[in-house]
């Protein structure tokens, strides 16, 4: 702390400022981009104007895609929450050889490069008649989730005090009973934060749907990409601004719930 | 009759009673196992076959043997492999020397700065990479908001190439990349006593000189690992090299996506894939010589 006087501190330290701010630059700069007045993906002229999210609001096709990436993310996110969880106390109870394969294989979709999963999902849903069902997409999107839950629940285990499962057990209480009413409400906070994680891994992928989503499945961030390439007009800046909106929501609800808990 | 002996102390009672517990604790670890199921099922059935097969594929489309491989030498492939180690090699050296940077003000800062300057870090982490891209897309293209502020501002008179060239694409992976570039050297950072380069001070060493031979070598584990991170999240990169790239920067998943999904040369797409992972693989196990891999993942 003495040396924070140093002008080699000072540097590294407004350094540091200024990539913070280039962290938040294209977050911040895209709200203004959305309320443009012009025609085209600027900043607003005039004044703000709400016409692009008017045309957000009523276009059925953008419409049909928030509708169909929250189906996608709340179910993706349910069976990643439950087999996440799951496994994360199955893998804290059996410990030893078990448990570390497991925990390594839990680990696989967040090292493995998405487009070599895209491929091979691709190819195996082509067989199956998953391309463009809702149901593959969920599954693809559920398993992906998995490790975040897993990797949650799993820190939370760690700092666990694993006698007040043991009391509960010694107590005549089921293994089912001491999960429900001993484990669960404990994990309650790490089940929620992963569940969330999880719901926004789905909300913002794109790689994986723009290769199994076919023909009927056209999440936000599909669409957007197709819009990108083709049109190009402020929509696309509305759209932005709504997916990091819900982002956002779900972070603070993140905060809040952890925040209730401690 | 075995009732008799249960608790009577004889060395059979005890005996029974072991074996009691120990089957009773067999039919609990039964149901734990059973707890697995659901994860094991889904991962291996829709994630680990799926990745196998394109492995598989490799090697057996469209005849067997290793024909895909010869590919590896072809001049079309070897362009992208170029460009593709090129911009990773560039984007990894620029975030780590910002990434240093910052870490070390952040560890070198009082505890509520830390908390907000982590915040900044973190934040850009969860939102979406299509939504990050883009506003750098809007920011950069000729009629860009960064082109325009700079020509009223009489800086410049033609707009300048900002994207759909290297600079655009090393632009947007940087700043993807910083969080994961400076966390884990923030995390080697902490742990370096601050009591070393302080003696070393006192010893009569410079500013410098205790930076350079006390406190760098010390953050070297952090570095190695933050450039080896940054290095493997780069080569997968997809969203942002295909947006800022517009085609004329053509990295080597955007090169397989194209071969799957445009010409359908599965031989070709699934031989880069599995090199793709092999080069993954191999540095994660070389990044496991230096630290423990699992921490990183938040396993441990």
């Amino acid at each position: 702390m003495i040396e924070s006087a140093g002008g080699a501190t000072r540097l590294s330290r407004m350094g540091a400022w200024l990539i913070v701010c280039f962290l938040l630059l294209p977050i911040t700069v895209i709200v203004p981009i959305s309320l443009t007045d012009r025609s085209y993906l600027s900043l607003p002229a005039e004044g703000p104007s709400l016409q692009y999210f008017v045309n957000f609001f009523t276009s059925a096709g953008w419409l049909e895609s928030f509708a169909q990436s929250f189906v996608i993310a709340i179910s993706a996110m349910a069976i990643a929450t439950v087999a996440g969880t799951l496994a994360a106390i199955g893998c804290w109870r059996l410990g030893g050889r078990v448990s570390d394969a497991m925990r390594f294989l839990m680990l696989v979709p967040m090292i493995v490069p998405s487009v070599v999963y895209a491929l091979g999902i691709y190819r195996t849903y082509a067989e199956l008649g998953l391309l463009g069902t809702y149901a593959g997409v969920i599954l693809a999107h559920g398993v992906t989730g998995i490790p975040y839950v897993a990797i949650l629940v799993s820190a939370a285990l760690a700092d666990f005090d694993a006698r007040l499962d043991q009391a509960a057990r010694s107590l005549g209480a089921s293994i089912a009973q001491s999960l429900i009413l001993v484990l669960l409400p404990i994990l309650r906070p790490a089940i929620a934060s992963g569940a969330i994680f999880a719901f926004i891994h789905s909300w913002d992928e794109l790689l994986l749907v723009l290769f199994i989503g076919g023909r009927a499945m056209f999440t936000l961030p599909r669409r957007m990409w197709d819009g990108i390439q083709d049109t190009l007009d402020p929509t696309m800046a509305a759209v932005a601004v709504i997916l990091l909106a819900i982002t956002c929501l779900m972070l603070a609800l993140d905060l809040a719930l952890r925040r209730r808990d401690i | 009759m075995a009732d008799d002996h249960r608790g009577s102390g004889t060395a059979a009672g005890l005996r029974e009673q072991r074996s009691l517990v120990a089957r009773r604790g067999r039919a609990e670890r039964r149901v734990y196992h059973l707890l697995l199921v659901p994860a094991l099922v889904l991962l291996l059935v829709f994630y680990v076959f799926p990745v196998a097969r394109v492995l598989w594929i490799s090697v057996s489309e469209p005849q067997p043997g290793l024909a895909n491989y010869a590919e590896l030498a072809s001049a079309s492939v070897l362009r992208v492999l170029g460009t593709t180690v090129e911009i990773c090699a560039l984007t990894t050296t620029i975030t780590v020397l910002l990434s240093y940077l910052a870490a070390y003000a952040i560890t070198h800062s009082s505890s509520r700065l830390r908390r907000i300057m982590l915040l900044g870090v973190i934040l850009p982490l969860w939102i979406s990479v299509l939504v990050r891209s883009f506003a750098w897309f809007a920011l950069l293209r000729r009629q860009g908001i960064v082109n325009a502020a700079l020509l009223q501002l009489g800086l410049i008179h033609e707009p300048l190439a900002l994207m759909w060239n290297a600079l655009g694409v090393i632009i947007g992976m940087v700043h993807y990349m910083l969080p994961y570039g400076i966390l884990p050297l923030v995390a080697n950072m902490r742990q370096i006593d601050p009591a070393l380069t302080a003696a070393a001070r006192g010893l009569g060493a410079s500013p410098l000189e205790a930076f350079r031979r006390v406190f760098l070598p010390l953050s070297l584990p952090g570095i190695v690992a933050s450039c080896v991170l940054v290095f493997i999240f780069s080569l997968g990169f997809y969203v942002t090299p295909v947006l800022l790239g517009g085609g004329k920067v053509v990295m080597v998943t955007e090169f397989i996506s194209n071969e799957i999904m445009v010409v359908l040369e599965w031989g070709t797409g699934t031989m880069l894939a599995t090199a793709l992972v092999a080069a993954v693989l191999l540095l994660l196990a070389l990044l496991s010589r230096v630290i423990d891999v699992r921490q990183l993942f938040g396993a441990k």
